[in-house]
């Protein structure tokens, strides 16, 4: 019982993309492999800029500079490989490179003491700014080799094709991703502490956590996962776009939808990443539906506005 | 304040700081136009005043929104897509109506978004930021589909709204006999009505403000409404000045609206500031924009200053005025 109640809203997220894989089957009777691949791969970089976002909403912040970091990863990406440096370096350089806006970004936040919501807002214009001088129009080139990483399903040697090729490969890079770096961090000294400074800042000061520091690694971590994004971009692309998309919204949808509080301190980011296949296959369930895409939006907005405020009554009814 | 014979120059500063938090802004609006003087000499001529000022009065309007919401802790970030809905449905609607029976009707969707922003915020308790996300993006929807469906009536702008927004009168700017009754009138508001104090006491102490009796939920209501008002008054008077009505009319102002209030020493976390910094705001950031086309850079240092520009200017206001 305790399971259920700890883990109701990802349990419910779960069914919803369920009962949507379900419904997407039966509006189109022919979704398979191809379908979930484009799915997996489109959802790649709105997955991690809402990774990078929750990770900032976790630690009691918020980052409106997201797409324009994952601008700036993407056309330094491409930018580099169309200069022919070899890829194995090129990914570890932008992975800096996106730890350094986001470390930068936080500090800049602990040191001028400006809320975080007005320096994102201003570094929105910088990093646009520092892609636009980068590439000044969508341009550059994506390795092939780096490109077939996230294109098309997964082969494994000794098991037949059939039965492996309907997983998109751009879930797995995804569940490698936040393998990697998210679930031995949130285990980590590290981790506790931004749950601890997003929970409540003077109580972790209190019980010896630092608090600027620990607020500029959750920064940089949402670079370093905007970055990835940036790079996911490029890859699925092929080439670098200087003007950042439309990550922003959906990543604040996103990682409220997956049951992140705004303020800190409560959630994960595996609730973010369901919300946004849910919002991804609620997209393709109606342009398959051949709804009109702008009532796509409405209703898609409608769902995040909805969601929200019967999560707003139930905890206003909790505290009561 | 004992003065003890050697006053220590930065406390002296800091106190004037306090009591006219004004003084700075003022100051900095005056050096910028003296930079630009500087850089391009006979540019601040009557002309060019009179342009500065017909560009930044929809900005500082729009700015009025955030103003007034970040007063009390909110943010207002539909109040873009509020104006442009405005702007967009009068002058779709200005052939079918005529110019009065279109600005009203006009005027309902952003109010609509107001009210419903003021439903989410105040009684379900949304964050002001994700609400008024989520219903920008909503209306966003709804404008598009709107589109497909007058898609053949075309649209105009009425001659009073471009008299309004672009005319000159003596070399004055017309839109100034809307904005300064305006101004005047919130800048009086803030402080001398009930409303104006009960957003600062929202915004200052919430639930000491709700245990002396405050409805909170009535608060917001109104709060986001008028909001809204304001935004859709704003698409009015900027599609007069712009003179082509699209689906992105007011986006460009929405960030810099934000960043006009912040600039002008109202906080995002509610209680402090008021509209007079705001104006003066939106006028920096107007002779600012100006500056950085003047200095022809690559559009990407450009945008690169005018953030970092923001961000210092906003640091270095709240160290002033920061009482400690």
């Amino acid at each position: 019982m305790t399971f259920l109640r700890r883990h109701g809203w990802i349990g419910g997220l779960l069914a919803l993309l369920g009962l949507l894989l379900v419904a997407t089957r039966l509006i189109q009777p022919n979704f398979g492999a191809s379908g979930l691949e484009s799915l997996g791969r489109s959802a790649l970089p709105f997955a991690l800029a809402t990774a990078a976002q929750a990770v900032v909403v976790i630690a009691g912040g918020v980052d409106l500079s997201i797409a324009s970091m994952m601008a700036v990863a993407s056309v330094t990406a491409a930018v580099m490989m169309a200069a022919g440096v070899d890829t194995a370096l090129v990914v570890p350089a932008v992975l800096c490179l996106g730890l350094v806006m986001g470390a930068i970004n936080g500090a800049l936040i602990v040191l001028t003491r400006v809320p975080d919501i007005v320096v994102t807002l201003a570094m929105l214009f910088v990093w646009e700014g520092v892609a636009l001088l980068i590439l000044n129009a969508p341009g550059g080139r994506a390795d092939p080799a780096l490109r077939s990483l996230i294109i098309g399903g997964v082969t494994l040697p000794g098991l037949p094709e059939a039965w492996t090729i309907w997983f998109p490969k751009g879930v797995v890079v995804l569940a490698l991703v936040i393998a990697v770096i998210w679930v031995p961090l949130r285990r980590s000294k590290l981790g506790l502490s931004i749950y601890a400074v997003g929970s409540d800042p003077l109580a972790a000061f209190r019980s010896g956590v630092a608090i600027g520091p620990t607020r500029v690694a959750a920064y940089a971590l949402a670079g370093l996962f905007a970055a990835i994004g940036g790079l996911a971009l490029t890859m699925s692309t092929g080439i670098g776009e200087p003007i950042p998309g439309p990550y922003l919204l959906a990543s604040v949808a996103a990682v409220v939808l997956g049951g992140v509080v705004l303020g800190g301190g409560r959630g994960g980011l595996l609730g973010p990443i369901i919300a946004v296949f849910i919002l991804r296959l609620v997209r393709l369930d109606l342009t398959l539906l051949a709804v009109d895409p702008n009532v796509t939006t409405i209703i898609e907005g409608t769902i995040m506005v909805v969601v929200v405020m019967m999560g707003g009554l139930l905890a206003a009814k909790g505290r009561r | 304040m004992s003065d003890t014979g050697n006053p220590n120059v930065s406390d002296r500063i800091s106190l004037i700081v306090r009591d006219y938090p004004i003084l700075p802004l003022v100051i900095l609006l005056f050096m910028l136009i003296a930079a630009l003087e500087v850089m391009r000499p006979g540019i601040v001529n009557e002309r060019w005043m009179a342009n500065t000022i017909k560009f930044a009065i929809p900005l500082a309007m729009l700015a009025a929104c955030q103003t007034l919401t970040m007063l009390t802790g909110g943010i207002d970030l539909s109040a873009g897509v509020a104006a442009t809905v405005t702007a967009f449905v009068m002058a779709t609607q200005v052939s079918i109506l005529g110019t009065p029976g279109a600005i009203l009707i006009a005027l309902v969707p952003a109010i609509l978004i107001g009210l419903v922003n003021g439903f989410g915020i105040g009684i379900c308790r949304v964050h002001p930021l994700i609400m008024t996300l989520g219903t920008g993006l909503i209306a966003t929807g709804c404008l598009q589909v709107y589109q497909r469906f007058v898609i053949a009536t075309g649209s105009s702008v009425p001659d009073i709204l471009s008299w309004l927004g672009t005319g000159l009168t003596g070399g004055v700017p017309n839109a100034l006999l809307l904005f300064l009754p305006f101004a005047a009138l919130l800048i009086w508001g803030q402080r001398r009505t009930g409303f104006g104090r009960l957003l600062y006491a929202m915004g200052d102490n919430e639930r000491a403000a709700r245990l002396a009796g405050v409805r909170g939920w009535q608060v917001y209501l109104a709060l986001y409404a008028l909001s809204g008002l304001v935004a859709g008054v704003t698409g009015l008077l900027y599609v007069g000045l712009i003179k082509a009505p699209s689906l992105s009319l007011v986006a460009p102002l929405m960030l810099p609206s934000v960043a006009a209030a912040v600039i002008g020493g109202t906080s995002i976390f509610g209680g402090r500031g008021g509209y007079a910094g705001t104006v003066l705001g939106a006028l920096i950031l107007t002779v600012l924009g100006t500056m950085l086309t003047l200095l022809q850079m690559p559009e990407g240092a450009r945008r690169i200053l005018f953030g970092a520009i923001i961000l210092a200017v906003t640091a270095i206001y709240l160290r002033l005025t920061r009482d400690s």
